[in-house]
């Protein structure tokens, strides 16, 4: 087992320290976003940044509408009806909400994990080499290559590099959703949301995963949802609260979580609430 | 607004009225730490030093019962910072019991009347500004009062003018008359104590302002002069 000790290289190399101090530019601008399921407004007026190489985690009691914001970020609400958003959601500068983007040009920009693994039923290979192959041409040599590059980049491929071809459902919980990590990240997103990506698993799966978003963040800008205070609060470096589709507060993580602004924020994630 | 999970209150409840007791303890050791210079009495003296092992007591039970409340509860925000804040305030806390122990230990070794007899006098107004400087913070605890706290914080340089007076009064003393010497070096470390325990005082004035506001107190804390500015080859 490695210690979590930096060693001396690691602690004075200046990377590091850079991803942690740099500024950061803003990959999504949520302007003035409202959310309606019919006549229920879910979301009201939402203005967000989520800045790129930085991990933002949502969070607020169940139905604040913080679920509700990420499948905006993605449109996934498009495949039902009666719902609609209104409002601007810049994706370097483009806006998604318009009619004329192209839906999935958009989800291969901003790919989605959900709560549940949900593995294709089909081989390890297949679940990631499928999702690469509706954006891209690739012969066989290139394909196993990507399929490599992906499960390594969602530390998976270790365990699962002499069964490929074993389906994907076979797997364990944790080793399920990092697999729809690797499936997302296999089409170089930009974005990455992950709706309640451990709540299925257990505190090793879970560790694996947090371990995994940190690596991520290095390459991707990153939305998450949870219900884990202790998650929210290691894993993200800004927070937004949520509150009857309101965003409350939204600010560093460090400081949400020991001197947050609102009292609203604090009763919350103290456990005053309701 | 009470927490959802009730024991999650009483067990921060309960941790706030074991430093309160810890600091009442501490106020009584102060005092009779002054009586027992005041009146010589060894048996005085004696209570200062058995009372630390009750202050020490305390202490380690602050930090079992915080430690297991943050392994328990995982505090965030205004309980994160009164937990960690409490550890502080009862580190605090214990170190001002040890400086009254020693300076119980200090009066017992002095068995002889003072040389001169005004020498104790200022001791004993130093001893009493402590005190009170220990007796405010725990009200401004009490209430999580950070304006009382504040004003405790800022008055700790009235406790460094008087101890660089004293410093310099047993100095006087001292070249005045060698035989003095004895007696005013355990009062030097007495005044010494004490000015230190006005310091622990204003940490935990810091602590208490933390944990009502989340900052940490800022500016140059008002000073007094200080005896190590003290050039012996000046003069």
């Amino acid at each position: 087992m490695s210690a979590n000790i930096l060693s001396a290289e690691q602690a004075l190399d200046p990377r590091a320290a850079k991803v942690v101090s740099a500024p950061s530019p803003e990959r999504v601008a949520i302007r003035n976003l409202n959310f309606y399921y019919g006549t229920s407004r879910a979301l009201k007026d939402i203005n967000l940044p989520l800045y790129a190489n930085r991990v933002t985690a949502f969070i607020g009691p169940s139905g604040c509408g913080k679920s509700t914001l990420l499948r905006v970020l993605n449109r996934m609400y498009d495949l039902y009806p009666n719902q609609r958003a209104e409002g601007e959601v810049l994706l370097d500068g483009d806006n998604i909400l318009a009619p004329s983007m192209d839906l999935n040009l958009l989800r291969a920009r901003v790919g989605m994990v959900f709560q549940k693994p949900t593995p294709f039923p089909m081989s390890i290979y297949d679940n990631i080499a499928f999702g690469i192959g509706l954006y891209e041409k690739l012969s066989k040599a290139e394909m196993t290559v990507r399929v490599e590059q992906a499960l390594t980049r969602a530390a998976l491929w270790g365990e699962v590099k002499d069964k490929l071809t074993a389906s994907g459902q076979s797997l364990s919980g944790g080793q399920q959703q990092r697999l729809c990590i690797a499936r997302t990240v296999a089409i170089k997103p930009e974005v990455i949301l992950l709706d309640e990506p451990c709540s299925a698993l257990d505190p090793l799966s879970t560790a694996r995963i947090e371990e995994l978003i940190e690596e991520l963040k290095v390459d991707y800008t990153i939305a998450i949802v949870t219900h884990n205070m202790q998650q929210a609060s290691r894993t993200s470096d800004h927070t937004a609260f949520m509150y009857l589709g309101e965003l409350v507060e939204f600010g560093p993580t460090g400081k949400t979580f020991t001197n947050p602004v609102n009292k609203r924020t604090q009763d919350y994630i103290t456990g005053r609430f309701g | 607004m009470a927490h959802i999970v009730a024991s999650f209150d009483v067990e921060l409840q309960n941790l706030s009225a074991l430093i309160i007791e810890m600091g009442a303890t501490v106020g009584q050791q102060i005092e009779d730490a002054a009586e027992a210079f005041r009146t010589r009495s060894v048996v005085t003296a004696k209570k200062v030093i058995a009372a630390d092992k009750a202050v020490d007591a305390m202490q380690l039970q602050i930090e079992e019962r915080v430690i297991a409340m943050i392994a328990k509860r995982q505090p965030l925000a205004i309980d994160l910072r009164e937990t960690i804040a409490t550890l502080k305030i009862a580190t605090d806390l214990e170190r001002m019991g040890d400086l009254a122990k020693n300076n119980a230990k200090r009066i017992m070794a002095m068995t002889a009347p003072l040389q001169p007899s005004s020498a104790g006098v200022n001791l004993d107004l130093l001893s009493k500004r402590a005190h009170n400087q220990l007796s405010r913070v725990m009200l401004a605890y009490a209430r999580r009062d950070k304006e009382l706290a504040r004003q405790v914080w800022e008055s700790d340089g009235e406790i460094d003018t008087l101890h660089t007076s004293l410093f310099r009064e047993l100095l006087t003393y001292m070249m005045e008359d060698p035989r003095s010497i004895g007696h005013c070096t355990h009062l030097l470390f007495c005044a010494k104590n004490l000015e230190r325990t006005g310091d622990h005082a204003t940490n935990i004035a810091e602590n208490i302002h933390y944990i009502v506001t989340g900052e940490f107190l800022s500016g140059d804390r008002p000073k007094g002069p200080n005896p190590a500015n003290f050039k012996p080859d000046a003069s």
